[in-house]
């Protein structure tokens, strides 16, 4: 069973606040959940190591292109701004 | 007239003949939506206006003439795919105020073509479920048995084309989202190759995964509504370039292969009957069966459920309580906006993707989980890659089970994740597969599940349609 302070770390580590309920029910599930994980280890060995998964490999440009413009519905989407910037609070 | 069981291609057809209008079949759609969503939830939101004003200027398309089979159509969007102007909330706390700023690039060449969109549908939060449970304001009921789950986690869509609120609809599919509610429902629902349909516009879930497609009454619905929305995308680096070509493929002489894996213990007997029962139909007109073995399937749902959360971990770090979304601005520091926004903002699934995720990612535990379940992700790939040296297409169930109760699984989520067992594979392996109703037990529909290879979708409705006719 993972413990409590384990997913405290984690918690913490993902910046999402747990309540003491929550805590308690994440570490019964996530227990099931990383038992059953322990199946792959019977899992063998790929015979070719492929390094990149995507279907499709095509790579383009790095050049801007040039979409519509929504810089005002993106700000406006803000919950706090100043003229044309994003507030944040103070980081200490 | 009975405007609202018309399939795409007979609406298509009395537009075209002016037998009735966009606004009035769209108006057909509105009105049954307002009598019986009540009872289904498959919408979170219904455009009226909006509907209106684009079924008008259909209407004025076809005047002209100059118009195509979707033009007038009205179409139901499942709520994690952005529509300019409308609200998305992919039935999260943390969007329920969040208004799209762009059309997804489904919606744009839906709107190109005159598609009326009726509103937006009920989904898992973030897609993540299979039941549509998860939904943080409604769990989506079965228009077949109101006490049972109508799927995930595109529920809203399924629900929405058996009930007749639609005409068609659009879900995604990360592990089962379109495939499980179409087989639940008994509609018809497309989940395309990885790469096919672009996915600009369509809120994250596991970006290795997700994938838009169509569901809709019957299989030439299907092929119109995808042959729309497919092709490359210059704002989907993934996207390819791929153009539908009709396939001239049909069940003479057609390989279909039967997994062994897909029958075993834990298939409902009666499921197993049904699907069965397809697979002779299909022998009956000239289809060779061949038994094919898909040996690494027993790791596919691990193998899933440590990448899916991995990625959705990943993806859901933008929702930080400071672009957009919900956000509690009475902490006085910046860590604590992060925290408490997130905790109040994301249902108890997100929750427990963001903490396996995360778990699995960080450092020490890494090579155990992430990295080992991109190994056996390519094992499940290499099984499939075999299979389809020796068949055309592979016919299975796409569920072990017809729609469950409502409440029957949600407390245990590695019960619901076991939900998957016969479609997360397909995913990981990046392929195209179709739900295609089979038949009913009890009442419940069952779909047939009919996988193709990489970019051959074209095969599998060519099949599927001819299914339609003998099943």
């Amino acid at each position: 069973m993972i413990s409590k302070e384990q997913v405290e770390h984690i918690a913490k580590l993902a910046r999402l606040q747990l309540t003491e309920n929550e805590i308690e029910k994440m570490q019964k599930d996530m227990s099931a959940i990383l038992d059953y994980f322990d199946l792959l280890k019977k899992a063998p060995k790929p015979e070719v190591k492929q390094k990149v998964f995507f279907s499709n490999g095509h790579l383009r440009k790095d050049e801007v292109i040039s979409s519509h413009d929504i810089t005002d519905e993106l700000i406006a989407a803000a919950p706090d701004k100043k003229d044309d910037y994003i507030k944040v609070k103070a980081i200490f | 007239m009975d405007l609202l069981n018309l399939t795409i291609a007979q609406a298509h057809d009395g537009l075209k003949k002016r037998t009735f209008s966009s606004v009035e079949l769209t108006r057909a759609y509105l009105e049954q939506i307002k009598k019986t969503d009540k009872d289904i939830n498959a919408f979170l939101s219904v455009a009226e206006d909006s509907a209106v004003a684009g079924a008008e200027f259909a209407d004025e398309k076809i005047a002209s003439g100059n118009f195509s089979e979707l033009t007038g159509i009205p179409c139901a969007i499942k709520d994690a795919i952005l529509v300019e102007g409308q609200k998305c909330t992919a039935a999260s706390k943390i969007l329920e105020n969040y208004t799209a700023p762009y059309d997804a690039t489904v919606i744009k060449k839906l709107k190109e073509r005159g598609s009326v969109i009726l509103g937006k549908t009920n989904t898992d939060e973030f897609t993540m479920g299979a039941s549509t449970e998860n939904s943080a304001f409604d769990v989506v009921k079965n228009p077949h048995d109101k006490t049972r789950v109508a799927g995930g986690s595109s529920g809203g869509s399924a629900a929405a084309v058996v009930a007749l609120e639609a005409c068609f609809a659009l879900g995604s599919d990360t592990g089962g989202s379109i495939r499980l509610p179409a087989s639940f429902c008994g509609v018809a629902g497309l989940n395309p190759t990885y790469g096919s349909v672009s996915r600009y516009g369509l809120i994250a879930h596991a970006s290795s995964l997700d994938q838009i497609g169509p569901m809709a009454k019957n299989v030439e619905d299907i092929k119109i509504v995808f042959k729309t929305i497919s092709g490359k995308d210059q704002k989907d680096a993934t996207s390819s370039g791929y153009n539908f070509e009709d396939s001239e493929a049909g069940l003479k002489g057609l390989k279909i292969g039967m997994p062994e894996e897909y029958f075993t213990e834990g298939l409902d007997k009666e499921v197993e009957k049904i699907i069965k029962n397809a697979i002779k139909k299909a022998e009956q007109s000239g289809a060779e069966i061949k038994e094919i073995s898909l040996p690494n399937t027993k790791y596919s749902i691990a193998c899933y459920y440590i990448i899916v959360p991995s990625e959705a971990s990943s993806n859901l770090a933008r929702f930080d309580g400071i672009k957009y979304g919900l956000s509690d601005q009475s902490p006085k520091n910046l860590l604590d906006v992060y925290l408490r926004s997130r905790g109040q903002g994301f249902g108890q699934e997100p929750k427990r993707r963001i903490m396996v995720g995360t778990h699995s990612l960080s450092s020490g535990y890494y090579d155990a989980y992430y990295k080992k379940a991109q190994e056996v992700r390519q094992l499940i790939r290499q099984d499939f890659i075999k299979a389809f040296e020796k068949v055309d297409l592979i016919f299975c169930p796409v569920a072990p089970f017809p729609a469950f109760k409502i409440g029957e699984k949600v407390e245990d989520p590695l019960s619901m994740y076991l939900v998957d067992v016969y479609t997360a594979g397909v995913k990981l392996a990046g392929l195209p597969a179709l739900s295609l109703p089979a038949g009913k037990t009890n009442g419940l529909p069952v779909g047939l599940q009919i996988i193709g290879n990489h970019f051959e979708e074209n095969k599998i409705l060519a099949v599927a349609e001819e299914m339609e006719n003998v099943l």
